[in-house]
């Protein structure tokens, strides 16, 4: 087994430290497990494992870095490691970016480790899979699916004192279900920590439900349509948006976050004022890591409150450059909602399309946030508050900042893809073309 | 380094979000590591013998091995700084087997003959556990041992012997020619990897192959503090199976277009380029916006190669038609129907597209694919006509054949083989015409260049892609700048609207370094050839908004 204990990470850790009179070091010990399975036409296709243990060592001398990686761990080996990460840095370019290392930090404890998850085995992977193909060949329609598991920890040391560790475990479950005759798919997915809490039943009906629902779309024109996004779809867009909030690009002047004439866009508001967004590493939905890679405290932060912007994140040497404190990007986010269910968004609708998810999402315009893409797996005309039919897929160009701001309505947040994510209602959001494809 | 990280560091920006994450796999070595040999093929050949015997004496009926290392130097700079040099060495073994006739695969870096024996254990208990949910055995194609054999890709000169101070000299003078000629930031890139496969097979080969392949590129961005816009241009380099002879300076390997860009074949000048890309970004800045509307579009190499990539490459991949990788990049619209019909127009008549594993200077190009086919080329479209796809050797029997054409590929020696894009690429028109020729034949036209933003639906249909740079042509000649184009169409519509084709003196590679497929997710590396190609009356859209 791959996961070490706090303990035995940090013997590890103090060991190779001790190695060294660098001017700074830093130790990562890494180590986790991961399995697979892939089913397509009802049937198993693929499926793998891996283990893995491996520690980095990196020294600084001076300006220069040098990192040696090991997945060995006698003391003749550690040593060895050492001596080369050291060997590296003499050698290295100087970094002008170099920004010493953070001394002892006190982190959060999250709760992101399950044990019934980090136990899976092939069978348990097997059996998930057949129960969801069972269901699917049942309804006569072909099923293709993904489930990968992995149970991982990380710990972090420094030669200041620094110390870390973390551990947890996730699971997957994706599945796109078709019709014989290719008219219909649908699709859903979960993500948790428990295994437990994975409802693969509850997501192949879903899936199976939508493919059937989705069967011989009609065409309706391109243009301008009142949409509710799922919380997959409205999910995409929304993390590409948190995801670019880096201070460095704004302060350059390349960034949606950048000021005309210089400087940012922080305390303006930018989306509508029922926008909340923060990212917190001990929310009980969607734990993670309570420190970055450099070592540097992840807590709960504001990114938009009531649609202004609250901060940005700064890297350790921008952050020096500004004389402020380091502030890492978020590695999941938290947009609050309301209490409709999308059952009560769809039937607060008067006319709309209501999207499952988005496919093949890329920038066209990081000035804008300007995103293309498509509909896929069941998009649907709802009429005075009721799903009327399946409707051919549309491509969208389309911004989150735009939506954000035709905002209407918002719904209760589901976890998606490590986020907490609202269903929402967007006013006059842009198709700009049909799509055949199924 | 994490993708994340990676991919910041990388200038990728956000297009490179859906990037598999394998990108970066391995542990970080010294420069001098890169050129240690490793294991002789007397060694791997034994090791290999005990992975294939202990899946046999377990119930495989068939089993592959790769043993494999790879070698990767990236490095990473901004204006005047070197932000990262990363060195890496990945190295194991993947043992691929048919257990009751369904696959079982398991991987492994500690390479002990114990461990490489209960690895090949694991695979056909893998096999065997997942035999209970098999609907469709295997069906494997023959592919008749070929012994010890060896392959490499012929560089002039290995990469990895060019000492790293030379390449950040380079890279520093890349940044300085564009910070000289006006541009506000600039990063740029060089990757290079070399792949040592060893594979075996029960079949009887034993084939050891050395492949290289690098990519030098560019981001050049202008910024106007007054209006608060900002425009980047990226490298107009091609990702190539090439040594480090590709970054040198021949005029014979370049073509200037008269008040346009200069373009590159065989021989890349980067510093030539991103002095024009400095330029370039500043013209951007005030370029006139496109009116939407139906343009001729000359689409440069550069630029071709992704459509190529996107609506040619992927909706052909056999395994996608049969549904295989529905749940994640999709089907296609090109049906095995359509192909059994050998009457389904995908393109006009002057319209070729060829599959390869053979082609100079291609990352496709290899002797063996992943399960010992060699390689081969093959027709996708003739005259306008589907008439193949691209397989494997456990699918190519749904196409009525009994020999795989050789797409099979793996990320890394933990990662299972399936079926990988070939190279495709779009043959030159058979009569002497040059892009001045081209140019000069068009009323009202676009002309792109470079690789933008794109997305292409699940099946293949619809398609909008952007680019670099984009030209406003009028009554034959190019007559300024445009700003926030795209085109959007169908795929059959598209290649059924290609009016003319240059002819093989234009004939350029274009390359995609870290191509996504699968899940887990796997990337691979690919060249799509084309001249510059002329598609009469397709859409195009403004892309710009004001937020």
């Amino acid at each position: 087994m791959a996961i070490l204990t706090q303990e035995e990470a940090k013997k590890i850790i103090d060991k190779v430290l001790s190695y060294s009179k660098a001017d700074e070091m830093k130790v990562e010990l890494t180590g986790g497990r991961s399995g697979n399975i892939r089913f397509a036409r009802n049937s198993v296709s693929t499926a793998g494992t891996s283990n893995n243990l491996s520690l980095s060592v990196t020294v600084v001398l001076g300006k220069k870095i040098g990192t040696s990686d090991i997945n060995e761990f006698d003391d003749a080996s550690l040593e060895k490691a050492v001596r080369r990460a050291e060997e590296m840095a003499r050698l290295a370019p100087e970094n002008p970016e170099y920004v010493p290392m953070p001394g002892p930090q006190t982190y959060a404890k999250t709760n992101a480790f399950v044990e019934t998850t980090a136990n899976m085995k092939a069978p348990d992977r097997a059996k998930l899979a057949g129960a969801s193909i069972k269901s699917v060949m049942a309804s006569q329609l072909s099923g293709a699916g993904f489930l990968e598991d992995s149970a991982n920890f990380n710990a972090i040391g420094n030669s200041k004192g620094l110390f870390g560790y973390h551990k947890n475990t996730a699971v997957n479950f994706s599945l796109t279900i078709r019709t014989p005759d290719g008219t219909g798919s649908g699709y859903s997915a979960g993500d948790v920590n428990d295994v437990s809490k994975l409802n693969t039943a509850s997501l192949t009906d879903v899936a199976i439900q939508k493919a059937k629902a989705s069967q011989k779309p009609a065409a309706l024109e391109p243009g301008k349509y009142t949409v509710i996004l799922e919380p997959l779809a409205a999910g995409e867009l929304v993390q590409f948006m948190v995801r670019a909030m880096e201070a460095r690009t704004a302060d350059e002047g390349r960034s949606f976050l950048s000021k005309k004439g210089g400087g940012t866009r922080l305390g303006e508001k930018l989306l509508d004022e029922r926008v909340t967004i923060y990212s917190d590493p001990m929310d009980a939905q969607i734990p993670s890591s309570p420190f970055s890679s450099e070592g540097y405290p992840q807590e709960k932060v504001m990114w938009f409150d009531k649609g202004v912007v609250k901060n940005l994140s700064y890297s350790a040497y921008w952050a020096k450059q500004k004389g402020v404190k380091p502030l890492p990007e978020p590695s999941g986010f938290v947009m609050m909602g309301g209490t409709q269910s999308l059952a009560e968004l769809i039937k607060g609708t008067e006319k709309g399309i209501l999207v499952t998810r988005f496919w093949y999402t890329r920038w066209l315009d990081p000035q804008t946030l300007l995103y293309t893409g498509l509909t896929r797996d069941g998009t649907f005309f709802i009429d005075n508050g009721q799903i009327k039919h399946p409707v051919k897929n549309f491509r969208f160009n389309e911004s989150p900042v735009i939506m954000l701001n035709n905002l209407e309505a918002l719904g209760t947040p589901v976890r998606t893809r490590g986020n907490l994510v609202p269903p929402m209602r967007i006013r006059d959001f842009t198709f700009s073309s049909l799509s055949d494809a199924v | 380094m994490k993708r994340r990280e990676f991919v910041k560091l990388s200038g990728l920006g956000m297009s490179a979000s859906l990037l598999p994450t394998g990108l970066m796999a391995g542990r970080q070595i010294s420069v001098e590591d890169l050129m240690n040999p490793g294991m002789d093929v007397a060694g791997k050949k034994r090791l290999a013998d005990i992975a294939l015997n202990a899946a046999k004496s377990k119930g495989a009926t068939y089993a592959d091995v790769r043993i494999a290392r790879y070698l990767r130097q990236y490095l990473f700079t901004r204006e005047k700084k070197v932000q990262n040099l990363v060195n890496s060495e990945s190295y194991g073994i993947g043992i691929r087997v048919i257990a009751n006739g369904t696959w079982g695969f398991a991987a492994t870096n500690e390479m002990t003959p114990e461990s490489i024996a209960r690895c090949a254990e694991e695979a056909v208990d893998m096999a065997k556990a997942n035999a209970e949910i098999q609907l469709e055995p295997v069906v494997l194609a023959p592919q008749k041992g070929v012994g010890e054999q060896t392959w490499k890709t012929p560089i002039q000169k290995n990469a990895f012997e060019i000492p790293v101070k030379e390449k950040i000299d380079l890279l520093m003078d890349v940044n300085g020619a564009a910070l000289k000629n006006g541009a506000s930031f600039v990063t740029s890139n060089i990757f290079f990897v070399n792949e040592q496969k060893y594979f075996a097979s029960t079949d009887g080969s034993y084939i050891d192959q050395d492949i290289h392949r690098m990519w030098p590129t560019f981001t050049v961005s202008a910024i106007s503090k007054q209006t608060g816009r900002f425009k980047s241009r990226d490298a107009l380099s091609a990702p190539i199976g090439m040594g480090y002879e590709y970054l040198s300076d021949n005029p014979a390997e370049k073509i200037v277009i008269p008040n346009g860009p200069t373009v590159y074949r065989y021989a890349y000048n980067m510093i030539e380029d991103a002095t024009a890309a400095a330029l370039q970004a500043k013209e951007k800045l005030t370029a006139k916006s496109v009116p939407a509307g139906k343009y001729d579009m000359i689409l440069d190499p550069s630029n071709l190669g992704l459509t190529i990539h996107e609506s040619v490459g992927h909706p052909l991949e056999l395994d996608r038609v049969l549904g295989y990788e529905a749940n994640l990049a999709g089907t296609s619209f090109a049906t095995l129907e359509k192909l059994q019909s050998k009457s389904f127009q995908y393109g006009s008549k002057i319209v070729n597209l060829r599959a390869d594993k053979v082609q100079p200077n291609t990352m496709g190009r290899v002797g063996y694919d992943d399960e010992g086919v060699p390689g081969k080329q093959w027709d996708l479209v003739k005259n306008g006509i589907l008439v193949n796809f691209q397989a494997t050797r456990d699918q190519v029997h749904y196409l009525g054949e009994n020999e795989s054409q050789g797409c099979s590929f793996a990320e890394s020696w933990d990662s299972v083989q399936f079926q990988r894009m070939p190279n495709v690429s779009l043959q030159p028109g058979p009569d002497k015409y040059s892009i001045h020729n081209m140019i000069k034949d068009t009323e009202k036209g676009i002309y792109i260049l470079g690789r933008g933003s794109s997305s292409i639906d699940q099946q293949r249909y619809n398609f909008q892609f952007s680019g670099q740079l984009f030209y406003e042509i009028k009554d034959g000649a190019i007559v300024g700048m445009l700003d926030d184009v795209a085109y959007q169409s169908n795929t059959q519509e598209f290649w059924n609207s290609c009016a003319r084709i240059c002819d093989k003196d234009d004939y350029r590679l274009f390359g995609t370094f870290f191509d996504g497929k699968g899940q887990p997710g796997q990337a691979s590396a690919v060249s799509h050839g084309c001249p510059t190609t002329r598609f009469n009356g397709v859409n195009v859209i403004n892309t710009g908004r004001k937020i």
